[in-house]
């Protein structure tokens, strides 16, 4: 009979961890961004059809870095989860922060209980009346969460991104275009290109000023036109 | 004591079941969710909330009354569709309601107008909302206008046996195909039957003077306004004829539901629009009806308009 050989907890979770970093550090990134009528979410993605940027609900929407298959998952259920409840309740019932509370709780599960902790980190959005009423949780692969403010930066070049977002994002909230321009500049400082074409980018808002469904795809002319 | 040994816990026998209850319902029901897109119900809300749903009552056998929805219609007009329904529900000779809304936007390219029982009526257009914006968010792209169309015919064939009750839903879809450039409208029988139409219809208790009103003043190729002025005139007409349908409602301001759909969208009239239209047909008509000598109080068509 082979003896079964012991491993430290500590050094189990490690390996997960490590293991899962690894995973999130190979993928494209992903930027979230307030800007004065919502928040602007940017991902490097050449694919059109795709997509890392997801509607949710009315107010709220989803950004996934890392394994396609595993955050798109997370994704629909997201969206399952959440047309239940609305169309059990009523919609101003689903809220980000009870959507990001399960997301949490099953990437913990994951990362506990099973041999490959999912390779993948989320952010879900929710877009207030104002700024301050905003909500971007951003969960990680073993369900931690964190709240945060103003910008997000995930996946490949998390840390870059969020050094250069940390000394560029303006003091004061800053409206789309100029969001859009920290935001590219940001991906160019890290890409090999001095700035990703937006060919490259996959661009959404929750935009407060639309009626119902605040969340809208920005078309490659619309960003153009823009900047 | 049981046989099985002092480590078994002495459960009380009332908490039992709560236990296993729990035990039995996953403790983080958000998991199943989360985690089996593939296995699970797809694309469809309807699905995914049969396998959550509690199991319906049994329907009672006796026939219900229930307020039930009037007169609903809708046309087609050069550049889409105009869909149309007066406010009132009524309860057997009894109205129900005053101001009830029969006109909703399924999503931004198409409209449920519905008639019959009002309750399962309501609900079946909130179903069907759900279910276009779902597989919409889930599916990254839209449902063509013919799939939303049979989706809305299942919806009425699972009805069926309510139907046999007496809550008869039978709603009346139009919208605009984005592939064909161009308004349709589907009716339905009770069986889920889906029946395209070419250019107009009209369902409800005032449905058939409704039509008859269409008949007489459709035209193809009708510019809007004057296909909201043939619906508002439809609508005058079944209120003339029919005890159930509401015609415009002066004393407390209540107009009908009266709303475009286009390739720019589902547009719905304003009030005040709808308002001065029945205006101008109500002042038309009164001066027909009483200048005629011959037929003081006789209700005619009016003039066609110059």
């Amino acid at each position: 009979m082979p003896v079964p050989y012991y491993v430290s907890p500590e050094q189990l979770m490690r390996d997960k961890a490590d293991y899962a970093r690894k995973g999130i550090a190979r993928g494209k990134s992903v930027i979230v961004l307030e800007y004065t009528d919502g928040i602007l979410f940017i991902a490097e993605n050449p694919s059109a059809t795709l997509h890392k940027i997801s509607e949710i609900y009315d107010r709220i929407a989803f950004a996934g870095v890392g394994k396609f298959n595993e955050f798109e998952q997370l994704r629909i259920g997201g969206i399952r989860l959440s047309d239940l409840k609305g169309y059990s309740y009523s919609r101003e019932d689903v809220t980000a922060k009870a959507l990001a509370n399960a997301y949490s709780q099953t990437l913990g599960n994951i990362f506990t209980a099973e041999l490959k902790p999912y390779e993948c980190e989320i952010l879900v959005a929710s877009v207030g009346n104002t700024t301050d009423e905003n909500e971007l949780f951003h969960i990680l692969y073993d369900g931690s969460v964190t709240d945060r403010q103003e910008w997000v930066a995930m996946g490949g070049q998390a840390e870059a991104l969020g050094a250069y977002l940390k000394e560029q994002y303006p003091d004061s909230t800053p409206d789309l275009k100029n969001a859009l321009m920290v935001g590219g500049s940001a991906l160019g400082s890290v890409g090999e290109a001095s700035s990703p074409s937006v060919e490259q980018l996959e661009i959404a808002v929750l935009d407060r000023t639309r009626p119902r469904r605040k969340f809208r795809r920005l078309t490659d002319d619309e960003v153009k036109k823009l900047l | 004591m049981s046989d099985k040994g002092s480590d078994e816990p002495v459960r009380d026998p009332t908490t039992i079941d709560y236990l296993r209850h729990v035990d039995q319902t996953d403790s983080n029901p958000a998991k199943d969710f989360l985690r089996l897109p593939v296995h699970g119900p797809g694309s469809s809300f309807s699905e995914l909330l049969k396998a959550h749903a509690q199991p319906r009552d049994p329907l009672v056998t006796t026939r219900l009354e229930v307020p039930e929805g009037t007169t609903v219609l809708a046309l087609r007009y050069a550049d889409g569709v105009i869909v149309a329904g007066d406010r009132r529900a009524t309860e057997g000779f009894q109205i129900a309601h005053r101001s009830i809304e029969k006109v909703f936007a399924a999503d931004d390219m198409s409209a449920v107008a519905i008639a019959g029982a009002a309750g399962p009526a309501v609900e079946m257009v909130r179903l069907f909302q759900t279910e276009l914006e779902h597989y919409e968010k889930v599916e990254g792209e839209r449902l063509t206008l013919e799939g939303k169309a049979n989706k809305l015919s299942q919806m009425i064939r699972a009805n069926l046996p309510a139907a046999m009750q007496g809550l008869v839903v039978i709603p009346l879809f139009a919208g605009y195909d984005e592939s064909r450039a161009e308004g349709r409208i589907f009716k339905y029988d009770v069986t889920g039957g889906r029946y395209e139409e070419d250019d107009y219809h009209a369902t409800g208790s005032g449905g058939k003077d409704a039509r008859s009103s269409l008949k007489k003043r459709f035209r193809h190729g009708l510019g809007r306004e004057e296909a909201v002025t043939i619906a508002i005139e439809a609508l005058f007409d079944a209120a003339d004829e029919d005890v159930g349908t509401g015609g415009p409602d002066l004393m407390r301001g209540i107009y009908p539901t009266v709303a475009a759909i286009s390739s720019e969208g589902m547009v719905e009239l304003p009030e005040e629009t709808i308002r001065l239209s029945f205006e101008r047909l109500m002042a038309a008509r009164s001066d027909e009806m009483t200048t005629s000598a011959t037929h003081p109080v006789d209700v005619r068509r009016p003039r066609e308009e110059e």
